[in-house]
């Protein structure tokens, strides 16, 4: 029983490529997965639209959308009828072909990174050797789409958050492959499935997730830091910043192609929020031994919408970052940290169990935290301003 | 020869035409972009998993970008006056041929010569971090110091203009 | 025609449309571009005969082509930082007007 609940969508699927011929049954077994990614995550946004206008309200002390059903349950629906009916504007002078091809590129790219998620026990769309990297390279991709947005609007406020965000986002990469290298090193394997199982032991009941040691937590700490950027997301969502630059990037977009950049963002949320739970919090594994009668999949969606909610309150509670205060923080101050916590991966990989590494990692992490943060804040002028003008 | 490689040679050669001879130079960077992908997609049918997704980290998510940002900052999206090929272009032309000629020569002369179909070598990404580590180290620190000094020459390269020019 | 031969007139397709592109075009970034397109024909060559050559010593070609995509990659860096730093001297980038030595 237990475990017919745990692989359910798996003997789900095998029932149904039984009711083909057996020439048809793998690419039937395929396009079943996709099927079902392509239906879920989507319904996933939707929910997760109202949860983040109903939660940044709280969270502001306002109510939030109350109209369209019971608690406003059914705005996106409402949401989704706007955004198909309305006109959609191209400008004149934009770049045609390229300012249609923007936002499908970048809803392919992020769709392609849910193939490598473990959402479960056996629940794998492609498991492959070099998962991670796979995941960094679409992820990659996203960023020449944000690009051509900006630049085929032919529109100066588009271009600049174009810019941003790409600069922004090529700055963040660095410290998100890093801090993931740092788990890659411990299980000794790119491929996800094998990165979760490393994790799924317990000692005394506690499991043995990443992000219970030292240099996890700390490398998970810079793994949020470091998707917040890449997502664009409060506090780092200069690119994309009302009072700023207009809507940035996609200020020229409207109707069901802004809808589109739109769920390209939240998906993108979703796919690296589930990379970070595969990582660090140990994907489908159960918190407690006790608990693993619970299905695998349950685990991984309640871990993944966790992160969410951490996003949604980060974005209601911090003030935005300029842009070169988030390109210092980047280069100057993740990034080492990043280097330190490898070093720090290393020394507890080859100071064996006991005691000692604990301390030891422990110890490195708070005094380098503690000196750069020191360094930082020794060289805050606080004088005269200085005025630099474009040249 | 499946038809699969039939496609992904036809998006690649029309991405790299395309590259060459558009107008409008981002959307030459763009239709270089569509070849990069689709020689990533050869490496892929051809089983080499690593260098495939390698390659669109590398050149899509890099080297695309910096093309990118290259015409951006010099005015390359304007339109230019005199026309985008060179006054010698016939020439150009005839030695690019030629060298198809060539090439394309050998390959098809050699035919009976050239190895058939063996078995897919499988290389795992752990042979190939030992192999990094043991018997290309050499190479490896040597890219290293490389692309150190490429960073940083590239920085002073395109920085240290503007010291000047104020 | 065997597998390796197709792969390997695809590689010379490229190489050559990519020579053309770097003899023919004024813009240098056009140029650039060329020579990155030479560069991915040669990786294509080299894993292809990576998959399909007898295999003494199983990881040369990926080697290779992995080292070639890091070298390619920082060539064009110190590239387009040239071209950047000539536009702001020269304010062009149309090779045919940079016909003399003297700045």
């Amino acid at each position: 029983m237990i475990y017919t609940m745990d692989q359910i969508f798996v003997l789900l699927q095998h029932w149904l490529m039984g009711m083909l011929p057996a020439a048809l049954q793998p690419i039937a077994g395929i396009l079943l997965g996709v099927a079902a990614i392509v239906c879920l995550f989507p319904a996933l946004f939707a929910l997760t639209t109202v949860f983040e206008r109903k939660g940044l309200a709280r969270i502001q002390n306002r109510i939030g959308p109350n109209r369209v059903g019971p608690l406003g349950i059914l705005q996106p629906v409402a949401d989704g009828i706007k955004s198909l009916t309305k006109e959609d504007i191209v400008p004149l002078s934009a770049d045609a072909a390229v300012h249609f091809l923007a936002p499908l590129v970048l809803v392919v790219a992020v769709f392609m990174g849910f193939a490598v998620l473990p959402m479960g026990r056996n629940m794998v769309l492609v498991d492959m050797d070099a998962g991670l990297l796979f995941f960094f390279a679409m992820g990659a991709s996203t960023e020449l789409a944000v690009f051509m947005a900006g630049w085929s609007s032919r529109n100066k406020y588009s271009l600049l958050g174009a810019m941003r965000a790409v600069a922004q986002m090529i700055s963040y990469e660095v410290p998100l492959l890093m801090s993931s290298v740092a788990v890659v090193m411990i299980a000794g394997s790119l491929s996800l499935t094998k990165i979760v199982e490393a994790q799924n032991h317990y000692t005394w009941g506690l499991p043995h997730w990443y992000i219970f040691t030292p240099w996890g937590l700390a490398g998970f700490l810079m793994y949020a830091i470091a998707t917040t950027a890449e997502t664009n997301r409060s506090p780092f969502d200069l690119p994309e910043g009302e009072s700023e630059l207009v809507a940035g990037y996609h200020t020229e977009y409207s109707g069901f192609k802004f809808a589109l950049f739109f769920l390209g963002e939240y998906l993108a949320m979703f796919s690296i929020s589930g990379l970070g739970t595969t990582l660090f919090l140990g994907g489908w594994s159960a918190p407690f031994s006790f608990l693993g009668w619970v299905p695998s999949w349950f685990w991984f969606f309640s871990k993944m919408m966790l992160s969410i909610f951490v996003f949604i309150w980060m974005r209601g509670t911090l003030p935005r970052l300029r842009q070169d205060q988030l390109m210092n923080f980047a280069w100057k101050f993740v990034l080492p940290l990043t280097l330190v916590n490898l070093m720090v991966t290393v020394l507890w990989r080859f100071l064996g169990e006991g005691w000692q590494r604990w301390v030891f990692c422990s110890a490195i992490l708070v005094l380098a935290y503690a000196a750069m943060g020191l360094a930082g804040m020794r060289r805050g002028h606080f004088g005269p301003r200085r005025y630099r003008y474009a040249e | 020869m499946s038809i699969a490689f039939y496609l992904i040679a036809a998006l690649t050669v029309a991405g790299g035409l395309a590259a060459v001879l558009l107008k409008n130079t981002v959307h030459c960077a763009l239709a270089l972009t569509v070849a990069f992908a689709g020689l990533a997609l050869f490496f892929l049918q051809l089983d080499a998993q690593f260098a495939g997704f390698a390659q669109i980290l590398v050149y899509i998510g890099a080297v695309a970008i910096l093309v990118v940002f290259a015409i951006l900052l010099t005015r390359g999206s304007e339109t230019p006056k005199d026309g985008v090929f060179s006054k010698n272009w016939f020439v150009g032309l005839v030695i690019a041929a030629g060298v198809f000629a060539v090439l394309g020569w050998a390959v098809l002369q050699s035919g009976h010569v050239l190895p058939h179909e063996t078995a897919v070598p499988v290389v795992t990404v752990l042979q190939i971090g030992n192999a990094l580590m043991g018997r290309y180290v050499l190479p490896l620190e040597i890219v290293a110091l490389l692309l150190t000094a490429a960073m940083i020459g590239a920085v002073i390269v395109a920085l240290h203009e503007k010291e000047s020019a104020k | 025609m065997t597998p390796l031969s197709g792969y390997l007139i695809v590689a010379a397709l490229l190489f050559s449309i990519g020579l053309a592109g770097a003899l023919t075009r004024r813009n240098a970034i056009l140029v650039l571009i060329g020579i990155e397109l030479m560069l991915n024909a040669a990786n294509l060559n080299l894993i292809a005969f990576w998959r399909y050559g007898p295999h003494p010593e199983a990881l040369t070609g990926m080697m290779f082509a992995i080292f070639s995509i890091a070298v390619a990659a920082a060539e064009a860096a110190v590239g387009l930082g040239l071209v950047i730093s000539i536009h702001r001297h020269a304010h062009t980038t149309d090779l045919d007007r940079m016909n003399r030595m003297k700045g």
